[in-house]
């Protein structure tokens, strides 16, 4: 796999934004931001269907609830840290509230932002997406997967949010080899020791990780949970019962996201020992994407190490 | 000069509503409603392209009532143009009803957009004015704001948005009743010469005393037949608790309630002058 094009999410993204909307007739709005999100593809392709709305992403979202109210999806596009933290009240009100059909798209997710730092570094809008009623969220892992997101977000109604990083990675599906279904987790790897369950571009270090601890006699069970909200109860549940023990990993707040959207089911349905990585409830800062995860403890290496004394 | 009348006859029941949904309720906001409501009756009798009988009508004009604290108003008029049964109208608020404290337009027939979030209704309509053009609908795009509301800096998002776009479908009316929920509005946040805001921001901008159903309706009028390629807006002066005797110009009535002998002598001022129009109407 490793001889194959990196591409980041983002950049999948404003593809399959603009490769889509020749089927399906949708808007998109970004906020000044278009050849950072990439919506420019589909702005060059249908520019009668995009709207710049400037740097005034609280308008942005209520706008896209406007346009939706006339029956076509609108896609809403700008960084996660924007997205979520200056549009969340609107995001709230204007478009889960009414449960219309508005799909943000959020890129530039988590640290691996890079030399823009903590300011631009969304770590806690899973937390604040996943709180509102109706929302739904996805964080695609690689080039195919982003495209299944945009296409499940197309022919799903209602709100969706789409976590979408800005660093470049490897695949981790084959086109037309990727069974995405909404709310409904992957198995990648079978092992009975542990399952880890992780998203986004944590999955590819996980597979690593997962390689690593194999090479030592521990066989992990890994689970791409694209899926974040509605969390796949059934796969969690399975993998409590089949392995005893769960591993979490993201790039995002250890506090309210992907782990503990497990833990709620695991707490509740099936309780196991879960040992949650992520980012440890404080700020990211400034750095090369790489030199960011590893000081976070996201890299395979850090996850590997993190595991071992979880089961020792 | 009939259609004016009945757009007055339409005000004062809209007004008598209005007071039997807040009394009913023992909640909501009757200042804010009763200034609005000559604007609400305009719009509903003559200029809006609407169907009760079908509120799905993907290319109907709509309305947007940003001031979504207003709901009484807006519920009277749905009703009132066959939207929902009137006597619902006394269920406003109540756990078991579909009328909910602000305008949802998931569970009451007529309402356009989901309000009551100060200055979203506004970036709302702005939405549905930008896919209208695009869809090639030929429709209007009504939003009603409170002066109040003005302190809210997506309102001007907005409106810088509107102007960029040309969206000459699009028509704002500002309720400018000058009190808000702490009072003035010139001593909690001055919002200051509103039409000269409006006119910075390149929209047109007509003002008018916003009570005066016969200078709304030559507004509205001008705006339907005006060659324009920008947004524009009514700037409305109002009196807050326009109507009722004792709730005028009284910023104590953004958000109570009348008590029963209230509620009595509001009800019979409006009677009578719903009786009064209706005499000289036939």
């Amino acid at each position: 796999m490793s001889n194959q094009v990196k591409i980041a999410t983002l950049e999948a993204y404003g593809k399959a934004l603009a490769e889509l909307g020749k089927d399906y007739g949708f808007y998109v709005l970004d906020a000044d931001l278009t050849k950072s999100t990439m919506t420019r593809f589909f702005k060059e392709d249908f520019p009668e269907r995009h709207f710049n709305m400037g740097i005034a992403e609280g308008n942005m979202m209520s706008v896209a609830a406007g346009i939706a109210t006339l029956g076509k999806p609108c896609f809403a596009s700008t960084f996660a840290v924007f997205a979520a933290g200056r549009g969340c009240e609107q995001i709230r009100n204007s478009i889960c509230y009414p449960n219309l059909n508005v799909k943000i798209g959020a890129t530039h997710a988590g640290i691996s932002v890079g030399e823009d730092g903590a300011s631009h570094q969304a770590v806690e809008d899973l937390g604040i997406m996943r709180s509102i009623p109706n929302m739904h969220i996805i964080q695609p892992c690689d080039a195919v997967s982003t495209k299944m997101a945009v296409k499940t977000a197309l022919e799903n109604d209602g709100p969706f949010y789409l976590r979408l990083g800005r660093l470049t990675v490897e695949p981790v599906y084959e086109e037309g080899n990727c069974n995405f279904l909404l709310g409904k987790g992957i198995r990648l790897r079978e092992g009975t020791d542990l399952t880890i369950i992780t998203s986004g571009l944590m999955v590819q270090e996980v597979l690593k990780a997962s390689e690593i601890l194999k090479s030592e006699g521990v066989h992990c069970r890994v689970i791409d949970m694209h899926t974040i909200k509605p969390i796949d109860a059934e796969i969690i549940i399975k993998a409590a019962r089949d392995t005893g023990r769960i591993v979490t990993v993201e790039e995002s707040n250890i506090l309210c996201g992907l782990g503990s959207a497990v833990a709620e089911v695991v707490s509740q349905q099936f309780p196991c020992p879960i040992k949650m990585i992520g980012i440890k409830d404080c700020f990211g800062r400034s750095g090369k994407p790489l030199e960011l995860l590893d000081y976070y403890g996201l890299t395979a290496e850090k996850i590997t190490s993190e595991i071992k004394s979880f089961i020792e | 000069m009939k259609k004016i009348k009945s757009i007055e006859v339409l005000a004062a029941k809209i007004r008598r509503w209005i007071i039997e949904e807040v009394y009913s309720a023992k909640s909501g906001h009757p200042g804010g409603s009763l200034s609005c409501a000559d604007f609400l009756a305009c719009v509903y009798e003559k200029y809006l392209n609407f169907d009760s009988n079908h509120p799905e009508m993907i290319d109907r004009d709509r309305v947007v009532l940003s001031k979504g604290h207003c709901a009484p108003a807006l519920y009277a008029v749905l009703a009132l143009k066959d939207y929902f049964p009137l006597n619902d109208l006394k269920t406003f608020r109540k756990i078991d009803s579909y009328l909910q404290g602000h305008p949802c337009m998931k569970s009451i027939p007529g309402v356009d957009m989901s309000t009551g979030s100060l200055g979203q209704g506004i970036s709302a309509a702005v939405g549905m004015a930008l896919a209208s053009r695009a869809e090639k609908y030929d429709n209007w795009i009504y939003v009603i704001l409170g002066d109040g509301e003005l302190q809210e800096g997506q309102v001007w998002e907005a409106v810088m948005c509107a102007a960029h776009y040309g969206l000459n479908r699009l028509v704002a009316f500002v309720d400018l009743n000058g009190l808000q929920i702490d009072g003035n509005t010139a001593t909690v946040m001055n919002v200051g010469d509103v039409a000269k805001k409006f006119k910075a921001f390149d929209w047109n901008v007509l003002s008018l005393d916003g009570n005066n159903v016969s200078e709304l309706d030559m507004a509205l009028d001008t705006i339907h037949r005006a060659k324009t390629d920008k947004p524009t807006v009514i700037v409305g002066n109002t009196i807050k608790g326009k109507g009722v005797s004792f709730m005028q110009g009284q910023y104590q009535w953004h958000g109570s309630t009348p008590n029963q002998e209230q509620y009595e002598t509001a009800v019979s001022e409006l009677d009578a002058k719903i009786n009064e129009l209706e005499k000289c109407h036939e």
